[in-house]
Parts: structure tokens; C-alpha cells; sequence
């Protein structure tokens, strides 16, 4: 049976890992190679590298910094933040990326997935959603990590960029990103409904019941955190077998 | 030394790393006739089964040469896929046809593509699941699949049941990604590895003729 995957999500700035409180407040919280060591001692499932403020001082992810974090690595590996162009895809990947997540270049040209999708598969290329809910309760995209309004719907969107041939959606609550009260499940179950690829859904973490709560009523295929692995140990091992004592499958 | 055919279908800087921490020598011919003296060919690949067409009647006459001699052959994901006679995905590419059937889409009842672990259901013996116990998860990620045939030593349930390890005298190939399935993955390149290094030419595998 599928396992629901756990995957851990290092942001990184200037090589260090630091988590955010809705997307700021920036905190150094280690090194990401012997992070990233820990996490796959421990059983995690998938990293994703996200350079956190790539897009916005508009450079690439770290390249030597992914180096050393695939270095001993077998697991999938991920990385977003600034992949804008083919080219800054292809030097992840040659970095020892397995996939590029891409958001805002996404937004602004949706057939940079399509071009991504004919030339590595489409199982390399993730679309980044970050979203947040309005007034009305709908979700609106954010682009440039939270700051600029879109306008643009997160179903409709999600649905188009797995249309241009994106093979995994990443979706992000804008609302819920650090707050550690809980995943956004009816923006993860409206999203993983429509859209016929995977959803990682990702931010709100804070206990092992919002994990329970985002694969099942969020219908989440996987869940992406970062605080709730950093700062203790074995809560990957740990998570892992309270999740199976609740029925749902993953890898032990 | 084991030849890594690149004809660019995706990445292979993990598949390199991957042959690496095994102890592997490997290398990537440029010409069809760089695989004349390998112990081994391994096929990689991800994405579309028409990307299979690079690898034009020379490189095929070539590889089909390299396995009538009894030398180990394994394909990965797409690159297994390209073992058999070909796939719904890319009608007008021939697979090699070393393996009867064609690969079909997975149904559409599941989400499709089929992303990540998985577990492998043993359903005979094998050199190359030699130390990998049934109920073991490997990292997946694919739309198409091979069908369940005599070759089949390990299959996977994903929407049906399709074959995720295939081991056939020399032929062998594995629908899942080793290079990215932690030490399960790890072990099933050992052993494959092992296998290069001491090629057991008594059961080459000849048409018509089980082994």
C-alpha cells in the first residue's frame, strides 16, 4: 500500500537553516547537511530544500549547500526558491536535486512547468502554492514567499499547473506557516480533490494528531514540516509509529 | 566496469552517487561501441517512453549484443520499462523486447502518477532481491507499468498489481528508483553490482529456452 509520506523541510538562508513565523521572524536553527544526515537516520520520507529568501534578493538556491546536503543522501530531495528558468532547474538538479519547486515563476509563466515536465518528467517538477484564505473564504495565491496578491484561486491555479504538466503540488497556508495550530485541511482537502497529481501539504504543524488530521480529512498524500522535526529528537520514528497505530500507512 | 547509458532521460547525478556508494566502476559510454568490454549495462531513466527513441539501432544492436553474451543488463524505472516490447505511453517506440508485454497506463482510479514508497510483495526467489525481505518500501515514481509475467519476482499494488522487480536469466529491472530508496535501494545495487562481478554465463538467457 502507498505510504503517506513525512517530509522535512529545511529553509535555508546564506547556507543555514532557519524556520520562519509567517514567513518572517527568521530563527538559525542548524546546519543543513547534518541536518539533513539526522533526518535520514531517522526515517524521514523526502527532504525539500527551500531557499527561503532566494526569490526575493533574486538568486539562485545554494548550489554548494545542496551539494553537501544530497552528498550522503538517498531519499528524494527537492528544492524551491528562485528556480525562475530552465537553466537555474537544471543546476539543481546537477547539484543533486531529484525535483525543482517552483512558484512564482510558475505564476508568471506556467508553461516554464510545461518546458520543465517535456524535458526531466513531470515527476521533477512541483508546483509551490502558498495560500491564504480571504474574507469571503476562498484562497487566494501569494506570490514572491507571501508578498504579492495574485488574485488568482488555489484550486483553479493548482488545477492549471498540473494541467502544464506539474507532478506534485506543494501548498502552503500562508495562515497557518509557523504557527504550529494545525495544517489547513479544508484548503488541503479542497486542493487534493480537485487536481488528479499528489499534495504535499504544508505549514501549521505543531502535534502528531494534525498529521492524523491532514491525511485523512485534508487528504493530504504527504506533509511537509520543519519546526516539529528541528528541535527534537527522534519525533520522525516517533510520529511515524503513532500514525500507524491510527491506521494509516507509512514507512517504517 | 558497468556502462550507465545516458540518453537523456532525466538526471542521473543520483544514480551515479547511488553506483558510488556501492563500490560500483561505472561509466558513461558516448558511442555504442564503448560497451563492447563492460561486466554490465544499466539503463536509467525517468519521464516519457518516447525519449527511448535516443537510443537509436545502434546503441540497441549494441546492448542486445552485450546480453546475447550473458552480461547482466538492469533497467531502472523507464529504463525497465524499455525491457519490454513496448508501452501505451510511446506506440511508435520499440522497448527491446527482451521481456514479453507492453507497459500500460495505471488506471485512473488512483492518482496518477504513482509518487512514493511503496511496498514489494516477493513473489519468488531472485539474485537481486537476495536480502530484501517481503513488505519492503521502495521510492516510486511513474504513470505507466509493466505487466505481472513469468519475469516478474517482486510486484507492487498501485491502482492493480503491476511487476516491480523483473529478473530473467541476465535481464533484470526494478520500476521503483533504488538510487532513492534509502538501504533497501542500496542493497538491490549491491546486489545487482554483484552480480557483475561474477556473471554466471550458464544461464544466458536464449529464446525459447527457460534458463
Amino acid at each position: 500500500m502507498l505510504a503517506k509520506r513525512l517530509i522535512a523541510c529545511l529553509d535555508v538562508r546564506n547556507g543555514c537553516v532557519v524556520k520562519g513565523v509567517q514567513f518572517e521572524d527568521l530563527a538559525t536553527a542548524g546546519d543543513p547537511a547534518a541536518l539533513a544526515r539526522r533526518y535520514d537516520a531517522e526515517g524521514i520520507d523526502e527532504l525539500v530544500v527551500l531557499d527561503v529568501t532566494a526569490t526575493i534578493e533574486k538568486r539562485r538556491a545554494l548550489e554548494d549547500t545542496l551539494r553537501r546536503v544530497s552528498a550522503e543522501l538517498f531519499i528524494p530531495l527537492t528544492v524551491g526558491g528562485g528556480i525562475r528558468s530552465e537553466d537555474d532547474a537544471a543546476a539543481a538538479l546537477d547539484a543533486g536535486a531529484d525535483k525543482v519547486a517552483l512558484n512564482s515563476a510558475a505564476l508568471q509563466e506556467p508553461s516554464l512547468l510545461t518546458r520543465l515536465a517535456s524535458r526531466y518528467g513531470s515527476q521533477a517538477v512541483v508546483v509551490a502554492i502558498d495560500a491564504k484564505r480571504t474574507a469571503d473564504g476562498r484562497y487566494e495565491v501569494f506570490a514572491r514567499s507571501g508578498q504579492d496578491r495574485t488574485a488568482r484561486e488555489a484550486v483553479e491555479w493548482a488545477r492549471e499547473a498540473a494541467d502544464c504538466g506539474a507532478g506534485e503540488v506543494l501548498l502552503t497556508s500562508i495562515d497557518r506557516d509557523g504557527t504550529r495550530s494545525g495544517f489547513d485541511c479544508s484548503l488541503t482537502a479542497a486542493v487534493a480533490s480537485a487536481v488528479p497529481i499528489p499534495v504535499i501539504a504544508s505549514g501549521g504543524a505543531g502535534t502528531f494528531d494534525h498529521f492524523d488530521e491532514v491525511f485523512t480529512a485534508g487528504r493530504a498524500d504527504a506533509a511537509l514540516a520543519a519546526s516539529v522535526f528541528h528541535f527534537s529528537e527522534h519525533a520522525v520514528a516517533d510520529l511515524k509509529a503513532f500514525l500507524r497505530g491510527r491506521g494509516i500507512p507509512v514507512r517504517l | 566496469m558497468i556502462a550507465l547509458i545516458d540518453y537523456g532521460a532525466g538526471n542521473l547525478t543520483s544514480v551515479r552517487k547511488a553506483l558510488t556508494a556501492v563500490g560500483a566502476e561505472y561509466f558513461t559510454p558516448a558511442n555504442p561501441d564503448d560497451i563492447r568490454n563492460v561486466s554490465g549495462l544499466i539503463i536509467p531513466g525517468v519521464g516519457h517512453f518516447g525519449t527511448t527513441k535516443a537510443l537509436t539501432a545502434a546503441w540497441r544492436t549494441a546492448i542486445l549484443g552485450v546480453v546475447d553474451c550473458g552480461l547482466p543488463l538492469m533497467g531502472i524505472c523507464l529504463g525497465m520499462q524499455y525491457l519490454f516490447e513496448g508501452s501505451d505511453e510511446a506506440p511508435e517506440a520499440p522497448g527491446l523486447g527482451l521481456l514479453a508485454g507492453t507497459c500500460r497506463r495505471l488506471p485512473s482510479l488512483v492518482k496518477v502518477p504513482h509518487v512514493g514508497w511503496n511496498d514489494l510483495q516477493i513473489v519468488k526467489p531472485s539474485r537481486l532481491l537476495a536480502d530484501i525481505t517481503t513488505g519492503a518500501m521502495t521510492y516510486f515514481t511513474h504513470s505507466y507499468a509493466a505487466p505481472l509475467t513469468p519475469a516478474t519476482v517482486a510486484q507492487t499494488d498501485y491502482g492493480c498489481t503491476f511487476a516491480a522487480v523483473v529478473e530473467d536469466c541476465n535481464i533484470f529491472g526494478v520500476q521503483f528508483h533504488p538510487e532513492k530508496s534509502a538501504a533497501a535501494g542500496l542493497e538491490i545495487l549491491r546486489s545487482f553490482v554483484q552480480v557483475t562481478r561474477s556473471p554466471d554465463r550458464e544461464i544466458t538467457r536464449s529464446p525459447g529456452r527457460p534458463c
